[in-house]
């Protein structure tokens, strides 16, 4: 092949060249491929690492148990896996309508400079490091009234979840075809209905991703919770008491001196991963069924 | 601002185009009509009577406002920020911008349909037709099933679709599918119905089917059409205006405006000469 071209062609390679080059790219390519799985490699390790060090600590009883005082064994974290959807379940009703409404303003009703503004706002507050939510809602919530609650601690999380849905919505939104607000207002609909009936809907997808995102995202959080939702060993009978919560408890687990409590904190923390994944896997269905329309 | 437009003031240029001593109902009436985007002026004193259950074809190149006039006729060019108008716009008598009339109410009067078929994706095709009724509050299921039937029988979709009004809106073709969004402007009882380049999307075949229902509609509605295919405004329109660098250069029967224009720009640009 080399020596038909070099007839036709005074530019044509040599083969060295041509060999040389064909080297050169594959060499460049297997360097490539190796810094993706260098990126990769985390992930794997982690899952790997979790598995093999907190499988065996998996049982029954860890769903279903409170945890044993140190030196007892078995036990289990049923009160933080509990406190930690509880948790969430409050940052939800927090951060989803707030950032939702937001959201809706930016993309739909802001003028140009407001919504610079409040993008730029979002953007900051997205980068305010997670232990500063933790600080606001002990300001607004423990001082006052004076006690750790789970209301402190699903605040700190709500307000960390407003920005991303602000921002993520707004995303989808502006991807809604202008035509569809020019047809359903050419309709004689009144604006707020277009919005919610057809703009929302339309994007719903997209809003339910981000807000999965969100709960993804501050589902693994520690720092908010230390001193809002402080942590708790027992059952919490009200919102208004200390409630435990997953990363909480690996976090004691982990820095306690026993053998026993850093199994179970492995083993937490492979539940909690599980959780967090499993959220993301949910993210990435309906993404993709939403691409697909 | 002295007259511009000589076919419209010089009242004898050619017999039809002597709009007011026709007996005809008279749709929208416009006089002095400005429009402008931010410094921008897009509209320059537009005046032009729109005949009732008539088709009037507005023609003009790229850029001529033509498009922004349609969409003053139901104020949806208050979308775009900085828009700002003058002038009179009535129709059937009532002014349209006047203080206390919402555009809602306007827009339920004169419905749109758009150069790109736009189907709700969430919804499914019966649906589309009755989300404008729905959500203006109507929830009597006999009415909405007459509506349903006859929005689709006047956008000649019925046949097509009767039996699958649960599919979703967007999985018919192009041509359907812009049948339906007409079915589904017909479907709040509008009195004029704008149309926006309807078939520039369309094959010649799906094409013939939109302007067929052209000619069944204009028995009841005030049919007005952007079109860029000249064509298209001969032989579906009864009146056709030509619009040039936002002002109205020539208006007239459809017949004569082609034939026999009046102006050298529009005699120019109906024979392909520009635009």
């Amino acid at each position: 092949m080399a020596e038909i071209l070099a007839v036709h062609s005074t530019f044509a390679p040599t083969a060295a060249q041509q060999a040389w080059r064909r080297w050169y790219s594959r060499g460049v390519s297997v360097l490539l491929s190796l810094c993706a799985l260098l990126v990769m490699a985390p992930l794997f390790l982690v899952v790997w690492f979790l598995i093999s060090k907190g499988a065996s600590a998996l049982d029954w009883n860890f769903f279903t148990q409170l945890p044993k005082p140190s030196g007892e064994p078995g036990g289990g974290m049923a009160n933080a896996i509990v406190g930690t959807f509880v948790l969430l379940g409050m940052a939800g009703i927090i951060g989803v309508p707030l950032g939702v409404m937001g959201g809706v303003y930016l993309a739909e009703y802001a003028s140009p400079r407001m919504n610079r503004f409040i993008r730029f706002s979002a953007d900051v507050l997205n980068g305010v490091p997670s232990i500063v939510w933790g600080m606001v809602a002990y300001a607004m919530l423990v001082v006052p009234f004076k006690g750790y609650s789970a209301y402190a601690g699903g605040v700190a999380l709500g307000l960390m979840m407003i920005p991303l849905v602000i921002r993520t919505t707004e995303e989808v939104l502006v991807l809604v075809p202008q035509s569809y607000r020019e047809a359903a207002l050419a309709l004689g609909i009144s604006q707020w209905k277009v919005i919610v009936i057809i703009v929302l809907r339309t994007a719903l997808a997209g809003i339910i991703t981000g807000v999965l995102v969100a709960l993804a995202r501050v589902a693994g959080e520690t720092a908010p919770l230390l001193f809002t939702a402080l942590g708790n060993n027992f059952w919490a009978h009200s919102l208004s008491q200390p409630i435990s919560a997953m990363p909480l408890q690996i976090f004691n687990y982990a820095i306690s001196p026993y053998e026993d409590w850093h199994r179970q904190a492995w083993a937490g923390a492979l539940v909690l991963m599980a959780i967090i994944l499993t959220l993301n896997l949910v993210v990435r269905f309906m993404s993709r069924d939403r691409t697909r329309r | 601002m002295p007259p511009q437009t000589p076919t419209r003031s010089t009242p004898d240029s050619s017999g039809p185009i002597n709009l007011a001593s026709s007996q005809e109902e008279i749709a929208f009436d416009i006089k002095g009509f400005n429009l402008w985007y931010g410094a921008h002026q897009a509209l320059h004193e537009i005046d032009i009577q729109i005949p009732a259950r008539k088709v009037t074809a507005i023609i003009g190149p790229s850029g001529c406002g033509k498009s922004t006039f349609l969409r003053a006729l139901n104020r949806l060019h208050e979308l775009t920020p900085g828009t700002r108008l003058n002038g009179n716009l009535r129709l059937f008598g009532d002014d349209l911008y006047s203080a206390h009339v919402e555009p809602a109410v306007v827009r339920r009067r004169v419905g749109m349909v758009f150069q790109k078929s736009n189907p709700f994706p969430t919804l499914s095709i019966g649906e589309n037709v009755l989300v404008g009724l729905r959500l203006n509050g109507i929830r009597d299921s006999s009415v909405l099933q007459e509506r349903l039937e006859y929005s689709l029988r006047m956008a000649a979709l019925w046949d097509e679709v009767k039996d699958v009004l649960k599919r979703p809106g967007v999985s018919l073709s192009g041509g359907q599918q812009q049948r339906l969004c007409i079915a589904r402007a017909l479907a709040v009882q509008p009195e004029v119905l704008l149309m926006d380049e309807p078939c520039s999307a369309l094959d010649p075949i799906a094409t013939a089917k939109i302007e067929e229902l052209i000619q069944v509609l204009r028995s009841k509605y005030t049919v007005v059409i952007v079109t860029h295919n000249m064509q298209q405004a001969s032989r579906c329109s009864d009146r056709t205006a030509f619009f040039y660098l936002g002002r109205l250069i020539e208006y007239g029967e459809t017949r004569s405006l082609f034939m026999n224009p009046s102006n050298p720009q529009t005699e120019a640009y109906v024979s392909g000469r520009f635009g």
